[in-house]
């Protein structure tokens, strides 16, 4: 064990998974980077190096560039899991999804149910999202929840290299397609990670803390902003319990139920635009199945619903940050 | 002891550990303390545990108040002899929170004690070393489910007169999950043969649990290899087993599953800490773990049952046998180290479950390095 970042423990999920299963394999933009042209193989590995190495392990045969063109890729990948392989198709940004959204939506997520459940698509999209790397409107959007409001979709969201790694293993081996959602501000993250192959359960969500006073269920890149006004929260003597969904499809209703009712105050960050987000349908869910538990209103921290500003000090202000959750869990405290 | 001054500091106990809060005193401010009488209850994220005084003399500073957190090395008490004036006491404190780097910072850079692995075969095993003393290695071998941090309290005292090496058994912590047939020869010779690459041609053997059966096995099979064998609330003394234990164990996927399941483990199931709980489930989701504990426990609890008898080749052992085992183990009763021979030397230590060196350590550690210089 080592620590390692988070995008190390991605590059060691896909390579122990491509030495496990010869089919698996990866396709995207620049994933090995060169588009074939001598000296300049695995030149990136990924925009931000994350498939660096892999090609010179595992041949082009695996780890295939594509064109700019993710409506052709993706629906290739799509292609690809239905007819027996196990492709990992890096979409580089999360904003592309317009570009290739029927591909995702209409076969992807549906050839299971349109095939009376004789066709899996085992597919894993792995793709950058979030604010904060002054990368404007168009490269910074968390647009998570349109993925988890379409049935057929499993949706993961680490929040740390080892949930990373576990979670990308997971969603490598499972049947369903899976969209992998990883937060660009994370790459570069460390914590210990196991050098062997782990798998961590979908719908299994992770209390990182547990306290009796507020509960906080926070997405991604979030709870460790959760977790540092957490630590912030205690001298103000309020004992917060944290929750990282892991998945937000399937979520893990009981364990966000299960703290709810035993205190009885609910704050719930993510940073997706604020109208129907994870933070509305986890609200939904509480005020749906845990009303009579509430002792105060509940309240969400996310960003104002606007496009991310390219402006460092806006796109800053826009972002929900460990100050802005302490004051919401205060307030919630009342 | 400078000017006969002396500070009392946050322990490091285990690899991980990086800060300390503390629980309760155990002594006031005047007391005369005694070496390795309670001083003060500390937690950590993984178990908390007693403090004892590290050496005689009057509690004359209570730095560290109840609830407060402090790192690996800060100052948690003064003691001094009475004479000393408390004006000398305040310099002291107020130079020792003057110098102290915290251990995070002091750290990097500097080398740092890890585990290492090393390639047996096509077997991994991961094992760490501690202590340089030119004297007999002492090997520690974990119960089921266990790691090599379990001895986080054992194998540092130990260190300080032998060079004591903790390992990770077959499909247990960092070491390869592949366990063949997963019964006693095959955990036996596995760590036969760390020994052997290691070049520990003779060495003190200290076993928990399951880790006491592995080690008595390896007694029997290498005698010339082994001076002494201890054995902890030892498999293979009697037929009962706690199979609610090892079958909770086995399913648990989520830590508040696992909690009341861990807590068997101790008398006071108030020291179990999160992190113990969050290893454990790391622990569970590698590869072939699940797998390696199914075989291991279907071979040696098989049918509910110890499937595993020592006590009969008792009489083929011919080195030093102590065991020691906590009066209420929820695990495997104590009383099966009732009516033994007479040259094995049984130790019951009251107020301790089936995790005895974790809970009574220093009474155990004493136990342990008593019967090492005998």
């Amino acid at each position: 064990m080592a620590r390692k970042s988070f995008r190390e423990a991605i590059n060691e999920a896909l390579r122990l998974e491509m030495r496990r299963d010869q089919r698996v394999i990866i396709m995207g933009e620049d994933v090995a980077g060169g588009m074939g042209a001598p000296g300049e193989q695995d030149a990136w590995g990924g925009v931000l190096g994350v498939t660096k190495g892999l090609i010179s392990e595992f041949g082009p045969e695996r780890v295939r560039d594509t064109p700019i063109s993710e409506s052709a890729f993706i629906g290739a990948a799509v292609g690809a899991a239905a007819t027996g392989l196990r492709p990992v198709a890096e979409l580089m940004f999360i904003d592309f999804a317009g570009v290739c959204l029927d591909q995702i939506l209409n076969q992807a997520a549906k050839l299971r149910y349109m095939f009376g459940g004789k066709a899996t698509v085992p597919l894993v999209i792995r793709t950058m999202y979030g604010a904060g790397l002054r990368a404007a409107s168009q490269h910074s959007q968390s647009l998570y929840p349109i993925f988890t409001h379409i049935p057929g979709l499993k949706v993961a969201i680490p929040s740390s290299p080892y949930e990373a790694k576990g979670l990308l293993i997971r969603a490598i081996r499972d049947d369903d397609p899976v969209i992998f959602c990883e937060h660009k501000m994370l790459y570069d993250e460390t914590e210990e990670v196991p050098d062997e192959a782990y798998s961590i359960p979908f719908g299994e969500a992770n209390l990182t803390r547990e306290g009796e006073d507020i509960t906080i269920v926070a997405i991604g890149r979030m709870v460790k902003f959760a977790n540092q006004a957490a630590d912030r929260l205690v001298s103000r003597g309020v004992a917060c319990s944290v929750i990282d969904p892991r998945t937000a499809s399937p979520l893990d209703e009981e364990t966000i139920l299960e703290s709810v009712n035993e205190t009885g105050r609910l704050v719930v960050v993510d940073e997706a635009s604020p109208r129907c987000n994870l933070a509305t349908d986890i609200v939904a869910l509480v005020a749906t199945k845990a009303f009579s538990a509430l002792k105060a209103p509940v309240s969400i921290v996310a960003p104002p619903h606007t496009p991310v500003p390219f402006s460092p000090a806006l796109e800053d202000a826009y972002v929900p940050n460990p100050a802005k959750i302490e004051a919401a869990a205060l307030a919630v405290m009342g | 002891m400078a000017n006969g001054i002396r500070a009392v500091t946050v322990p490091k106990w285990g690899l991980a550990m990086t800060e300390g809060t503390v629980v309760a005193w155990y002594a006031n401010e005047g007391d005369q303390v005694k070496a390795g009488s309670d001083l003060v209850e500390i937690e950590t994220p993984k178990i908390t545990n007693l403090y004892e005084s590290p050496a005689s003399g009057v509690l004359r500073r209570c730095v560290a108040k109840v609830g407060e957190t402090l790192p690996v090395g800060a100052l948690v008490a003064v003691l001094a002899d009475e004479e000393i004036p408390d004006a000398d006491i305040d310099a002291f404190v107020a130079q020792f929170a003057k110098d102290f780097v915290p251990e995070s910072v002091a750290e990097s850079g500097a080398e740092v004690l890890k585990p290492q692995t090393t390639e047996i075969g096509r077997r991994r095993i991961r094992y760490l070393k501690m202590g340089e003393a030119e004297s007999t290695p002492v090997v520690l071998v974990h119960g089921f489910g266990g790691d090599l941090n379990s001895w986080l309290f054992t194998q540092p005292a130990l260190a300080q007169e032998h060079p004591v090496y903790a390992i990770d058994l077959p499909g247990h912590g960092g070491s390869s999950k592949q366990i063949d047939r997963g019964d006693l020869a095959f955990l036996a010779s596995a760590v036969f043969e760390l020994m052997t690459a290691l070049e520990l041609l003779s060495a003190h053997l200290v076993g928990h649990s399951l880790g006491g059966a592995t080690a008595f096995e390896l007694a029997l099979s290498h005698p010339e290899h082994v001076k002494s064998l201890t054995l902890i609330a030892p498999v293979g003394f009697g037929p009962e087993i706690n199979m609610q234990y090892v079958e909770g164990f086995m399913r648990a996927s989520r830590p508040r599953q696992l909690r009341p399941i861990i807590e068997q483990l101790f008398a006071n199931p108030a020291l179990v800490g999160r992190k113990m709980l969050d290893d454990i489930i790391s622990y569970k989701r590698l590869d072939g773990t699940v797998e390696a504990l199914n075989t291991i426990a279907g071979t040696i609890f098989k049918d509910g049952r110890q499937a595993v008898e020592l006590v009969p080749r008792l009489a083929d052992l011919a080195i030093p046998l102590q065991i020691i085992w906590g009066e209420s183990d929820r695990i495997i009763p104590a009383a099966h180290a009732n009516g033994l021979p007479a040259p094995v030397r049984v130790h019951f230590v009251p107020g301790a479950g089936h995790m005895v060196h974790m809970e009574k350590a220093e009474e155990v550690n004493e136990l342990i390095e008593t019967f090492l210089h005998a």
